[in-house]
């Protein structure tokens, strides 16, 4: 009976790029993402899930958008804002879509100050992140005041034409506040643990015993990128159709 | 890409190491801000098409370009797709472009679908 031989592997496997890549990486007998923190894998299977919910609700617009036999409001007229005595179309979409995108580009930042671990940095820019978070929540707070009390717009009918904007409108802008909402939520409890020294001390998080790493700052990125990149498709698809 | 070796910057001193390890997606701050700027540039313009009320179908094309650039832009740069191994980036970006085929196919459809309703809601009329 011969013995099996064991060999100590001193180099790391080599990792083939492009196709070969990802046959090798998906038929190692390990982990599939190689050199990504298990959290980044989940929080990206995360997102691809509520690409699915948000698509759902995309597909379901278009299709009532596109068979509804009343004439659908134009939502460059009922989302106009009167300024100086003249009406300016969209322009309270037009201000929200530039606040969630520069809160994008603060988040962005926040994420290559956290890697380079500075705390300071990454704490203020986590904080104007959220700031820029609530100003946009707080814009849609009273984008639907204006519509409801205003317009008189109801999920089941409003006065200028098809029905379904209404209960259209609400489901998905609404769906999309409540996931900014919950991102401000979690970008102030990241800069906390931030400037608290949490992820420097590699101190376990709240419900988990995993070691607080700056990783989560990325991870809270993506998540925070994921919001604005849906908000593009509402503003390309519900506004400027 | 002029930038992909930002990922793995070696560091200036290293002395014996063949490589210096770097943890997690670290890019120069410029391609941050250039990006932004991009952004900002992409949304005034996909604006400007509900300014100058353009119809038809230079709207259409102009705001479904403009809205898949910035979703482009968003995530190769600031959700760093760009940097991430093949295995990972097509489990991710596969599935919602299977998913836009479908929404081209059923807008496609879209005129049918209409013209059903119509018809059917028209009948009680004619």
């Amino acid at each position: 009976m011969t013995q099996a031989i064991r060999t100590n592997a001193v180099e790391p496997l080599p990792l083939p790029e492009g196709v070969a890549g990802i046959v090798s990486d998906w038929s190692s007998d390990q982990r599939a993402f190689k050199n990504v923190p298990w959290g980044k894998a989940m929080m990206w299977i995360f997102l691809l899930s509520d690409t699915f919910i948000f698509s759902s609700f995309l597909i379901s617009y278009m299709t009532v958008r596109m068979s509804a036999t009343e004439p659908w409001p134009n939502p460059s007229e009922v989302f106009a804002l009167t300024l100086f005595g003249k009406s300016v179309p969209l322009l309270l979409i037009a201000i929200m879509t530039f606040v969630l995108i520069s809160s994008s580009g603060t988040m962005a930042m926040a994420v290559k100050f956290g890697y380079e671990k500075n705390k300071k940095m990454t704490f203020i820019l986590l904080l104007i992140t959220a700031a820029l978070g609530a100003t946009f929540v707080g814009m849609q707070a009273f984008e639907w005041t204006k519509l409801i009390l205003e317009e008189g717009v109801r999920p089941w009918g409003n006065p200028m034409g098809a029905a379904q904007f209404g209960s259209v409108f609400f489901m998905i802008t609404g769906f999309h506040g409540t996931h900014v909402s919950i991102g401000v939520i979690f970008l102030i409890i990241v800069a906390i643990k931030v400037l608290r020294g949490d992820l420097d001390n590699e101190r376990p998080g709240f419900l988990t015993g995993r070691k607080g790493k700056y990783e989560i700052v990325e991870i809270m990125g993506l998540y925070w990128h994921f919001v604005d990149l849906v908000w593009v498709f509402i503003f390309a698809l519900f506004y400027l159709w | 890409m002029a930038h992909a070796e930002g990922q793995q910057h070696p560091v200036a001193h290293a002395g014996g190491q063949q490589h210096a390890h770097v943890e997690g997606q670290q890019h120069p701050i410029g391609i941050y801000l250039k990006i932004w700027g991009l952004l900002f540039v992409l949304s005034t313009a996909s604006y400007l098409v509900d300014y100058f009320h353009l119809q038809g179908y230079l709207r259409w094309s102009l705001i479904i370009v403009l809205m898949l650039l910035k979703a482009g832009l968003i995530v190769a740069v600031f959700m760093h797709m760009l940097w991430e191994r093949l295995a990972l980036v097509y489990v991710i970006v596969v599935p919602p472009v299977l998913l836009m085929v479908l929404l081209g196919i059923g807008a496609l459809e879209a005129d049918y679908t209409f013209f059903t309703r119509g018809v059917f809601f028209m009948k009680g009329l004619l």
